[in-house]
């Protein structure tokens, strides 16, 4: 982390005395400040924030007590996140890729909007001429995915929409949430922090993924005494204030479930008047869980049976207030994702926890009224970190997405549109969008990413910075930043829905367009005007509010609307209605569904697929200063954490002859090797994984702070186990060994780059 | 009398370094040197640890070493015990700097000294400083300890635990570190790195 004092100083390349020169006053002490609300967008949280501006620059953002996501409390990268607008290596114009020259070779010219719409219409028109609509694929991340990976591809007519945020991170987790409860996780996880007094952690990493409000809640309930167990082969900074560690064995964690499962049952200490009350399929689970005793899965996970025994208890002791929480990122380990996630929402449900407080709440987004517009053709799958429905559109006049077939599930696995790229199989995709979405380090398999991106006939990025995928583009849409833009409302399902509103601090810097206009006016260029009858984007806003009596006005000086929320059954039941949704409105331990599917209608535990020996299997997590791969050229936030190191046990690096810091190479089981990167020699994990920050080790000089930095989980990843229930990918199926001989890379300071880019 | 001070619950913090990039922003601290930094220590062995996250910064001595090594006199006590610089009486001979024994100064390009000063504008205006503001673990609280309804007094009194970073040094500091992960307090001077 950073460190601090004098001896950085001499860093500082003019950092010499000089007594003539005057203190500059600060920003503070200057009498132009205005503040602005608007939502941070450093990761997918959200929180509400005040922007204060001085001499036309964003100064210093703030949470607000009124929002509740932030408080008036941020994360780090909140914080430092405001850099980015100021980064010099932000993309500035509208580029098209030199005629003629190769994808991926970075040749580019400046274009006018006017010429880089016509440029993809064109394009986009031959594509549906030659194969159809379908053929062209949307990818999307961000708030404004909601433009590019929904609703331009609905009135485009194109079902191969997709979001990574689905099938290479929450998929699992919606998926059988939807199965079991009718009913998605929200994009908040609906943890009822303030109520609970026992708390379970399968590898979830709060406090190194520093989602705020969860962080906020999590830490505030330890304060007020709740016990915290942590069930994670590393020994993370959630760990760190446990009561109890568990280091389990890489991909058995749906082994302990089951096993606390089988105690519950067996030992009588689940809640039956709640699960009688709100469950179907109890008697089977009962029959089913027998065979998973605590020394079945002592064997497979490492963890005493006594131990499994008594957390079984304790939970059972503080039950209804005893709470697994689901976690986000649940594209671990492929074919056992479904079933680990059905186990820990069963476990909850046997604690009786799910709409009770202390257990889960339920939520639903405030309602605000669309902006009236002709039905769209198609309403794509790309479902969201609030889950995808288990609706199947089946009267559609569209092709059925390319991934049809290769799963279960019904939202949109972007993985899977990668090999039609390839094969044109079960139809050609010749046209591809990334909104925001790293294509090379977020989507395994980046060699066949990249012979894919070959293959198209239209390829359009649309992002702020010049990230390796995005020079690969025929066509670049440089985006304003958060801190520049209006976007549309954010409808935040939580236990006190709430609205929030975007306003711009200051007009873009450079020739960059948000989201929202540039879905517009592409829209227009493709003869698809009438879906987009707004006139701009304040005139869509105040249109919108009024459907609730309130106004663009008013809520620039509210900044959110705080509604009132439905949190427990109790609620629910005041109003004499159900919020399961399942088709037997009760929660399906036991699922038909799946078993008219011909699916495991319960959990069953899928034995970890192992690597070849000498190797360790890759994990990768979070740092609390980065988001994804997005945040890595930012100075502030690198200077904070400048490069990812590779933990791995002190045994096994002193088997290896590595010491700590020194530089080593990664190498997979296919031969891929990153680095040069740091071995980060810890007591804090298992022997038989290594464990690597994801988002560093970016490969481009054109940004200059991030290049280079660390190594990429995501490049090591060249093999992932589709998940056959939900799509997800999973991404903890690649093994690495530790290469030694590695040269310091010599990166230099963080502030001497961030000097010579904006000097050039 | 006023006497401020602030203290950090190690059991809650996460070292996330929230409070060490709100306190770069809001005081426009360049890239290269920090009021405010973080040490992750992990103590013991597989499976028995745990990890201290110990933030650092000023600590507003209340014997501060710093202050009458300053040939100006540019280093003063403010009277509710804020440790300041006169920024525009320092010539940078970096004394102060040298006589800090927890580091907590750093030369500006400008070519003069800085460090926390518990954001005394915001202080002056009756909010709190950035850092407490932001810490989204709720861990730091800052207030008057001669007012024992303050949140920083109120912190102190209910700890389990309350140390200070080298005490022996009798500089008696007014940044508590609470209720240590560790049994023993807070771990040496060496840290880990993230
Ligand atoms: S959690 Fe942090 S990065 Fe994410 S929206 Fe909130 S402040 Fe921004
Ligand atoms: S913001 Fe709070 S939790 Fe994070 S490092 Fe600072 S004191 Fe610790
Ligand atoms: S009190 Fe202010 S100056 Fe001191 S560390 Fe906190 S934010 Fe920085």
């Amino acid at each position: 982390m950073a460190l601090g004092g004098s001896a950085q100083a001499q860093l500082f390349p003019d950092g010499f005395p000089n007594p003539f020169r005057a203190p500059p006053g600060k920003w503070f002490t200057k009498d132009d400040v205005t503040t602005s609300y608007n939502y941070c967008e450093i990761c997918f949280w959200k929180c509400g924030i005040q922007a204060s501006v001085q001499g036309g620059k964003v100064r210093k953002v703030d949470g607000y007590e009124s929002n509740p996501k932030s408080r008036g409390m941020l994360c780090p990268r909140g914080q430092g996140g405001v850099a980015t607008t100021y980064d010099p290596d932000r993309l500035k114009k509208p580029l098209i890729r030199v005629e003629g020259s190769e994808r991926g070779s970075g040749q580019y010219r400046e274009a006018s909007w006017d010429e880089a719409y016509d440029y993809i219409a064109e394009k986009m028109n031959q594509i549906k001429f030659e194969h159809g609509s379908e053929s062209v694929a949307f990818f999307g991340h961000g708030t404004g995915d909601a433009w590019f990976a929904s609703y331009l591809p609905g009135a485009w007519g194109s079902p191969n929409a997709a979001k990574p945020s689905v099938s290479l991170c929450t998929g699992p987790r919606e998926t059988a949430s939807q199965y079991t409860f009718g009913r998605g996780i929200s994009g908040h996880e609906q943890i009822d922090w303030d109520e609970t007094d026992y708390i379970v952690l399968i590898g979830h990493h709060i406090g190194e993924d520093t989602h705020n409000t969860q962080l906020q809640d999590f830490a505030l309930a330890l304060k007020r005494g709740a016990k915290l167990v942590v069930v994670d082969p590393r020994f993370s900074v959630a760990a760190s204030k446990a009561n109890d560690w568990l280091p389990i064995k890489p991909a058995t964690d749906t082994a302990l479930l089951l096993a606390w499962a089988n105690v519950l049952v067996e030992e009588g200490l689940y809640d039956a008047e709640y699960v009688d009350k709100y469950t179907v399929g109890f008697e089977q689970l009962a029959a089913h869980v027998a065979q998973y005793t605590p020394e079945w899965a002592a064997e497979i996970t490492e963890i005493p049976a006594d131990t499994i025994r008594r957390i079984a208890r304790e939970m059972a002791a503080h039950a209804p207030r005893a709470v697994l929480p689901v976690n986000r990122h649940t594209v671990w380990y492929g074919p056992d994702d479904m079933h680990r996630m059905r186990s820990l929402y069963i476990v909850n449900v046997l604690l009786g926890n799910y709409g009770m407080p202390g257990g889960y709440y339920f939520c639903d987004a405030p309602v605000v009224e669309a902006y009236p517009h002709p039905a769209l053709p198609l309403s794509p799958a790309s479902g969201g970190c609030g889950g995808g429905s288990t609706d199947v559109v089946t009267d559609s006049p569209f092709r059925p997405a390319a991934d049809r077939g290769k799963f279960f599930g019904t939202a949109t696995a972007v993985q899977e549109l990668i090999e039609p790229m390839l094969t044109g199989e079960p139809y050609p995709i010749k046209g591809l969008f990334s909104y925001g979405v790293n294509l090379f380090h977020s989507i395994p398999m980046v060699e066949r990413t990249k012979q894919a991106l070959k293959e198209l006939d239209l390829y359009v990025a649309i992002d702020i910075l010049p990230m390796e995928h995005v020079m690969w583009a025929d066509v670049i849409l440089p985006e304003s930043t958060y801190l520049e833009r209006y976007d549309d409302l954010l409808l935040q399902a939580y236990k006190t829905p709430f609205i929030s509103a975007r306003f711009p601090a200051h007009p873009p810097l450079y020739d960059t367009r948000g989201a929202f206009d540039m879905a517009k006016q592409l829209g227009e260029r493709l003869g698809l005007g009438e879906y987009f009858p707004w006139e701009n984007v304040e005139e869509y806003l105040d249109r919108r509010l009024s459907s609730i009596g309130s106004s663009l006005e008013a809520l620039k000086d509210q900044g959110t609307i705080v509604r009132r929320g439905r949190p427990y059954f109790a609620d629910w039941e005041r109003l004499n209605r159900n919020p399961i949704g399942t088709p037997s409105g009760k929660i399906e331990i036991y699922s038909e569904r799946f078993a008219e599917a011909g699916l495991d209608p319960l959990p069953v535990f899928v034995p970890p697929i192992e690597g070849p020996s000498g190797m360790y299997r890759l994990l990768y997590g979070r740092s609390p200063v980065h988001t994804f791969a997005r945040t890595h050229n930012n100075p502030i936030l690198m200077e904070a954490h400048g490069e990812n190191g590779v933990w791995i046990s002190t045994s096994e690096a002193a088997g290896l002859g590595i010491r700590h810091n020194e530089y080593v190479y990664l190498e997979n089981q296919d031969g891929v090797r990153e680095g040069p990167v740091r071995a980060y020699v810890t007591e804090r994990i298992r022997n038989d994984c290594v464990y690597l920050v994801h988002g560093f080790g970016h490969k481009t000089p054109l940004m200059r702070i991030a290049n280079g930095r660390g190594a990429s989980d995501n490049y090591l990843q060249t093999r992932y186990d589709l998940d056959p229930v939900s799509g997800g990918a999973g991404l903890r199926n690649n093994w690495v060994k530790l290469v030694k001989g590695a040269p310091d890379p010599q990166h230099p300071p963080v502030a001497w780059l961030a000097r010579e880019g904006s000097r050039a | 009398m006023t006497r401020l001070a602030m203290a950090i619950d190690l059991a809650s913090c996460v070292g996330c370094a929230a409070c060490s990039i709100a306190c770069k922003m809001e005081n426009e601290v360049p890239l290269g040197v920090n009021r405010l930094w973080i040490r992750n220590t992990t103590v013991g062995t597989f499976p028995n640890l745990t990890v201290e996250h110990r933030p650092e910064q000023c600590l507003h001595c209340e014997n501060p070493p710093c202050v009458p090594v300053c040939p100006t006199g540019c280093c003063f006590v403010r009277d509710d015990g804020i440790v300041d610089i006169d920024v525009k009486k320092c010539i940078g001979c970096s004394a102060c700097i040298a006589a800090c024994p927890y580091d907590a100064r750093h030369m500006l390009p400008q070519g003069y000294v800085s460090k926390c000063d518990f954001c005394k504008h915001r202080v002056d205006e009756g909010r709190m400083p950035a850092c407490v503001e932001t810490c989204p673990t709720l861990c730091r609280t800052f207030g008057d300890l001669d007012d024992p309804n303050s949140p920083v007094s109120i912190a102190i009194r209910e700890a389990r635990r309350v140390d200070v970073l080298r005490p022996g040094l009798g500089t008696e500091p007014n940044l508590y570190y609470l209720n240590t992960p560790a049994a023993f307090g807070l771990v040496g001077e060496t840290g880990g790195t993230l």
